[in-house]
């Protein structure tokens, strides 16, 4: 045998025993880790498995959309809890998606006053930890008159220590979700069909308010208007929806910070366009406008979406704060069960595995909506 | 003196006469500026007035807070050991300041471009690290015992950012080159931690190593809590900056590895005198973002009971004569925090910036 082969063979051979060893460490580490807990948790005195997911809890928290009560068996409350945290995540994805790609494109603008703007708003919201934001507008709103000398915006909105009062259709809740779903559909739908973004988004706001009419026409109580107006009655505000002061405290800490997060993505994409492709839009006559929605846009988008998948997975995990202000999320919910039930391992398991699917499903659909928004291939 | 001759007059005038074409060049332009610079100027009055004109700053004229007057101070004055040092004993706050110090000092040290070798790095923030927890610790010096349970404020929040972020940075290096190993159980081993850990949210991370972990472990291998959480947190940091290494990784060209071993060199040799001092390097950037987001994490670990100084401040205003003052101390933990995090962040674009143009 020549010296290379022997030198060969020996490389070989230390791979292989490297990932053995690795595999053995691994193996006993976990088995370790299991044989420890059976003689901890017999210790305690706690039945592995999931049959405490059917006793009831016996406590309550801040916030659900269903029904809840204290006699839920755990199930139903880590139900409500995943929801609550979808929930939030969503509307603040939704929020800070909007405002971030304002933001962003006014960080990109040529006017100074603008771009001074938006540059005060991301290094402001960006450089503060998210959970001192958080807790900080938490007081303050704890802090606001109570419901008689709440602040009012055209006297159909409210904002008091009791929460945001806000004017809502006159629809059942179930009704209203199933309104939302549709209008998310059609979203889905237009990016399918590969609409252009302005008209687009022109086609989605006019058929979510022709939608949110119709359904509001058919399915209100009898006589009653379209919409219910919060109005005070006594110490306390009658109709329209009312949003907690925990919630309007979690949406607006992680929008604020998530759109200042998107803001810079958007002004990355932005500065990739080609400034020979703008100026050649700047030479045929078009307005800025048209530049931004025609060239910049379509042409940005390509960079700006993988980044922004990230940003979204980001806002969902940062829903996790809720604990800080008592807003009852997946966390808070898992957290207290461990407490009042015991079961660390089962729960801590469910936890994990809802985070990661969720945000395994959220880059799944940003890639999907990279792909449909990709240039063609030339 | 650079700073003057880029700014000379021609440069000036351009750049002025620049602006107000752009702020004033048409009249919707022109109202445009007028609005948001005289929404922006007025903002920034109100907030003056209140912070400053018409505020009351030392503790024995707590008498005049009252609705009319500004920010209330006194507050600070009063209580500003506590949001600093947390419970450290009062006497030996000394030690805390020096040790703070330290681990500024640190951070500032290493942001000169002198001090950007590896071996120069890490024994400077292995010495600042020391010298902080030495002062801190105590016993080691002949000083009083402190143990880390009386540690809090922001002399904790400091420990605990300088810790993940020494910790953290090896596991980061280690998770970047087995993802880049040939062996396929190894490569496998960190693509699953690092996409998992990097999936979930820090504070799950985190309440696992506090709560769980425990559970999992034979009672002589559990340790302190806050051990087990800045391990945590540093393999948290580990998987973020080894994906920042990657991308290091990745402006190397393949060549040189190869170079290398045609000339019989072996990995270890290779990957320290050819490739890493590169992929320093063009990690930098990322790196400082990565150190930016860690200390502005650290906030987190309120919720798993640790006493750091978004804690404390809670704790400053929780009693019920400073009650009232809540706005105040949250803004003076809120400037701490944003100071931090806007001059390092800032510094992080100026170094991307500068090596953008000196790769062309």
């Amino acid at each position: 045998m020549t010296t290379t082969e022997v030198l060969r063979k020996k490389s070989r051979q230390r791979k292989i025993t490297i990932q053995v060893l690795l595999v053995i460490i691994s193996i006993i580490a976990i088995w370790g880790a299991v044989s420890s807990a059976q003689v901890n948790l017999a210790a305690l005195g706690i039945t592995n498995g999931f049959g405490f997911l059917d006793r009831s809890t016996g406590w309550d928290y801040s916030f659900s959309l269903v029904e809840r009560s204290i006699n839920d068996p755990y199930s139903k409350t880590l139900v409500i809890g995943f929801q609550n945290t979808i929930f939030v995540g969503f509307i603040s994805i939704f929020f800070a998606t909007i405002f971030g790609f304002i933001i962003g494109t006014g960080r990109d603008s040529s006017h100074p006053g603008v771009k001074a703007a938006a540059t005060v708003f991301v290094q402001t919201f960006r450089n503060i930890p998210l959970i001192l934001q958080g807790v900080f507008l938490y007081s303050v709103l704890i802090h606001f008159p109570g419901p008689r000398q709440s602040m009012s915006f055209a006297d159909s909105v409210f904002l008091s220590n009791r929460g945001l009062m806000l004017p809502g259709l006159n629809v059942s809740p179930s009704v209203a979700v199933a309104l939302i779903l549709a209008i998310a559909s059609v979203a889905v739908l237009l990016v399918w069909r590969k609409v252009p973004l302005l008209r687009g988004l022109i086609i989605w706001i006019a058929a979510a308010i022709s939608m949110s009419v119709i359904v509001a026409f058919v399915m209100r109580p009898e006589g009653e208007p379209l919409l219910s107006i919060p109005s005070l009655k006594g110490l306390r505000f009658n109709g329209g929806i009312t949003v907690s002061i925990e919630l309007v405290a979690m949406i607006t800490a992680i929008t604020l910070y998530g759109s200042a997060y998107i803001a810079e993505v958007v002004r990355g994409g932005l500065k990739q366009v080609p400034r020979g492709l703008i100026e050649a839009g700047q030479a045929v006559g078009l307005t800025q406008g048209q530049i931004w929605h025609r060239i910049k846009m379509p042409m940005s988008l390509r960079s700006i979406i993988p980044p922004l998948g990230n940003q979204w997975i980001f806002i969902m995990k940062a829903t996790t704060i809720g604990i800080a202000i008592g807003f009852s999320d997946m966390f808070y919910i898992v957290s207290n069960s461990i407490t009042q039930s015991g079961q660390t391992l089962e729960l801590i398991f469910l936890l994990m595995a809802a985070f990661l699917t969720v945000n395994f499903s959220i880059s799944i659909f940003t890639n999907w909506l990279n792909n449909r928004l990709k240039l063609k291939a030339h | 003196m650079a700073h003057t001759q880029k700014l000379s007059p021609n440069r000036f005038h351009a750049y002025m006469a620049s602006f107000s074409k752009r702020a004033f060049g048409t009249p919707s332009a022109a109202v445009l500026s007028i609005v948001i610079f005289g929404a922006l100027g007025y903002w920034t009055w109100l907030a003056v007035d209140w912070a400053i004109f018409r505020a009351v700053w030392s503790a024995e004229n707590v008498a005049h807070c009252t609705e009319e007057a500004g920010a209330c101070w006194s507050v600070i004055d009063a209580r500003h050991r506590l949001i600093l040092f947390g419970l450290y004993p009062y006497e030996e706050h000394w030690r805390s300041t020096f040790a703070c110090l330290s681990i500024i000092a640190t951070v500032i040290i290493s942001c000169f471009p002198a001090t950007w070798t590896a071996k120069r790095l890490t024994s400077l923030w292995v010495a600042g690290f020391a010298a902080y927890y030495l002062l801190m610790e105590g016993s080691l010096l002949g000083l009083a015992q402190v143990t880390t349970d009386g540690w809090g404020g922001l002399s904790l929040t400091l420990f605990l950012f300088a810790s993940v972020v020494l910790l953290g940075m090896p596991m980061g290096l280690g998770l970047a080159l087995m993802r880049r190993s040939e062996m396929p159980v190894v490569r496998s081993f960190a693509v699953i931690v690092i996409d998992t850990i990097r999936s979930l949210p820090l504070l799950t991370t985190l309440f696992t190593a506090a709560v769980v972990v425990p559970i999992l472990l034979p009672s002589w291998l559990e340790g302190d809590k806050i051990w087990r959480v800045i391990i945590a947190f540093s393999l948290f940091f580990g998987c973020y900056q080894a994906e920042v290494f990657r991308g290091g990784f990745q402006a190397i060209p393949k060549g040189q590895f190869e170079a290398g071993k045609a000339l019989g060199i072996g990995y270890w040799k290779i990957m320290a005198r050819i490739i890493l001092p590169q992929v320093f390097r063009h990690a930098l950037p990322s790196t400082i973002n990565m150190v930016v987001v860690t200390f502005k994490e650290t906030a987190i670990v309120i919720i798993i009971g640790f006493f750091d100084v978004l804690a404390s401040a809670k704790a400053a205003f929780g009693t019920g004569e400073w009650a009232p003052h809540y706005m105040e101390v949250y803004v003076f933990v809120g400037a701490i925090y944003w100071t931090f995090i806007f001059s390092l962040g800032q510094y992080g674009e100026y170094l991307k910036g500068r090596m953008a143009l000196s790769t062309h």
